[in-house]
């Protein structure tokens, strides 16, 4: 068996000088990912770095005041901007982690066929409805239910874009669920009806267990796009910087601050530059819950 | 899964009390996690039953062929259709091409060494850095570091580092279902690696990859943040109605994604039912182009040949 070209075949000067030039332009391009993720990461500092002589990186980080275009004393404390994201990420996960893991063993383990394929595919168009439209629906739609339900005075805050969010990151759960559970073996299932298990004894006692790495993982990168989310919950989650008291309180996170300020901010002022910091920030925090869920699925490959 | 296809113990099985118990059991947990499913694709249906039928009536082909007047809550949508357009040709024009190369390199040229892991943890990392950072970095390096200022390329040239994993995750899938053994063939005859990858390879993949190709133009459509940091604006007025509105070099343009955040956030005194009729649009937009992708896959899978 041949595993590369022959070496040995007589070329013309002209396929031997194109095939070099065309392999550097491949490898250019192959290497073009680490290129652009580095560019992202040094233009958003570049653009933030004059600011960061001035940050007391404990006042940037905890306190929670955050006045940047006061006149007298602008303030800088994103405290409650973390808070914010922070308390909506870990709500939304609260309602989709069981309900995403739950949609992936039911697409997985109690459908088949045609019934199965068409949930894939519902799923599928779940995740490429566009954020704006979520946004849209958050406004329109769930805040007057919310409004309605709970008979609070503002359809607009925290909980309203924790649904949102949920909706929004269950279909990268299901699908990367479903792969995670798919890779546990026949055989697991097999032992487990022949020694009389219920289906859910199977699904509680062999497969979760089983395949809990990949469904780790599922749930990091759920909690990656909703940490990144930024027009769903520019639009659903209220304007009030500060640390909420209910689930029912308008907060704001980091990614709606950037897009609700920068158009307002000039380029190079102190509010502009913290903004761009902000932006390093976010990237820092997805890229570590990026890079966790990516190691827990090699983890996974390895045994 | 096998396991849910096969005959179930009932049919081998007397009824006694405990089998019965272990029946229900069984049905309570399909009836479990089959509401859990309901509970996510259930709000779909019913949020864009809502969303178009609260459209409609504003809905014609004289709404979406002419331009918007007065800051965009009178008239119709036609200049952010075109800026849609423009945006999505331009990044894709970019980003397709290098997206396969870079697709084609981590599937026959990678070695399996710590290189090409970092290479595909860049990918995994480029699809999770938040669109609004793209926005930020669209805004340092095409805007201002570039000189590009805010315009359709910039917006394009973002979005389309934005959707590059879309388009290299695809592809590499599709290469890689093509056999070894058609590219050991090709060898054989003495074709060099490029040459077997261009005639053989590419030729045998062309759908997966288009299949990417298309995901990425329904992503690419309906993404906001970034380009609402490099080059598309919440109202331009326009002259005339053909496809020829804006300079893609210099102007900034609108678009149906940022129109609709306008409209439902900003804007005053619109027509209620405008930002719904805008969302209808981009929603068909986006929902039909992934049906196509996903109708194109179905096909392909079915007349595989090997």
């Amino acid at each position: 068996m041949l595993a590369e070209p022959h070496r040995r075949v007589k070329r013309r000067p002209f396929e031997l000088v194109s095939e070099k030039l065309i392999e550097a332009l491949i490898c250019v391009c192959g290497f073009s990912a680490i290129i652009f993720v580095f560019s992202i990461f040094f233009f958003v500092l570049r653009e933030g770095a004059p600011f960061l002589s001035r940050l007391q990186m404990g006042e940037f980080l905890f306190s929670t005041e955050w006045f940047p275009t006061s006149q007298t004393q602008p303030k800088f404390g994103v405290g409650a901007l973390v808070v914010g994201t922070l308390s909506v990420t870990i709500l939304a996960m609260i309602i989709a982690v069981p309900f995403g893991l739950g949609a992936a063993v039911f697409v997985s383990e109690f459908c088949a066929g045609k019934a199965k394929e068409t949930l894939k595919v519902v799923i599928e168009l779940l995740a490429a409805i566009p954020s704006v439209v979520w946004g849209f629906i958050g406004l329109t739609v769930m805040s007057p239910i919310v409004i309605n339900t709970f008979h609070v005075p503002i359809g607009i805050n925290m909980f309203n874009g924790a649904i949102l969010l949920a909706l929004m990151s269950v279909p990268i759960m299901v699908s990367i669920g479903e792969d995670a559970l798919k890779a546990v073996p026949d055989s697991y299932r097999e032992a487990a009806l022949a020694l009389g298990a219920t289906k859910w004894q199977l699904v509680y006692r062999v497969l979760l267990p089983a395949a809990k790495n990949g469904l780790l993982a599922a749930v990091l990168l759920g909690v990656g796009r909703a940490i990144g989310e930024t027009m769903a919950v520019l639009m659903a989650t209220g304007h009030s910087v500060r640390i909420p008291k209910t689930i029912f309180d308008p907060v704001r996170t980091l990614t709606a601050t950037i897009a609700a300020e920068l158009g307002e901010t000039s380029k190079g002022s102190d509010h502009y530059q913290v903004l761009f910091l902000i932006g390093v920030l976010l990237f820092t925090i997805t890229f570590v819950v990026n890079l966790s869920a990516d190691l827990v699925i090699k983890g996974i490959r390895k045994k | 899964m096998t396991v849910a296809s096969n005959p179930s113990p009932r049919t081998q099985f007397a009824e006694t009390r405990l089998v019965r118990k272990k029946h229900r059991s069984e049905l309570i947990a399909k009836c479990f996690f089959g509401v859990m499913a309901a509970a996510m694709v259930i709000p779909l249906i019913l949020i864009v039953v809502h969303v178009v039928k609260q459209g409609m009536p504003s809905l014609s082909w004289e709404f979406l062929t002419t331009n918007p007047r007065l800051g965009g809550i009178r008239g119709g949508i036609w200049s952010a259709i075109v800026g849609t357009l423009y945006i999505v040709t331009i990044s894709l024009c970019v980003s397709a091409p290098i997206g396969v190369l870079s697709a084609v390199y981590l599937n026959e040229y990678a070695k399996e060494n710590w290189f090409t892991r970092i290479v595909h943890l860049a990918v995994v990392n480029l699809a999770g850095v938040p669109s609004i950072v793209h926005g930020l970095f669209g805004l340092g390096a095409f805007v201002y570091a570039a000189g590009m200022g805010k315009s359709i390329l910039s917006a394009s040239l973002t979005l389309s580092i934005m959707t590059l994993p879309v388009i290299i995750a695809s592809t590499k899938e599709a290469l890689a279902s093509v056999p070894v053994s058609f590219r050991e063939a090709c060898w054989n005859v003495g074709a060099t690696r490029w040459q077997t990858i261009r005639r053989i390879v590419l030729p045998n993949s062309i759908s997966g990859i288009l299949t990417g190709v298309i995901l990425q133009v329904s992503r690419t459509a309906g993404e906001t943040a970034p380009v609402m940091l490099t080059g598309v604006a919440t109202f331009k007025a326009v002259e005339g109605t053909g496809l020829f509105l804006y300079n893609p070099f210099t102007d900034q343009s609108m678009a149906l994604s940022m129109h609709l955040y306008y409209i439902a956030t900003q804007a005053n005194n619109a027509p209620p039912s405008l930002p719904y009729a805008i969302a209808t649009v981009l929603l068909s937009v986006v929902l039909l182009v992934n049906a196509s992708a996903i109708g194109l896959r179905a096909y392909l899978r079915s007349r595989k040949k090997w």
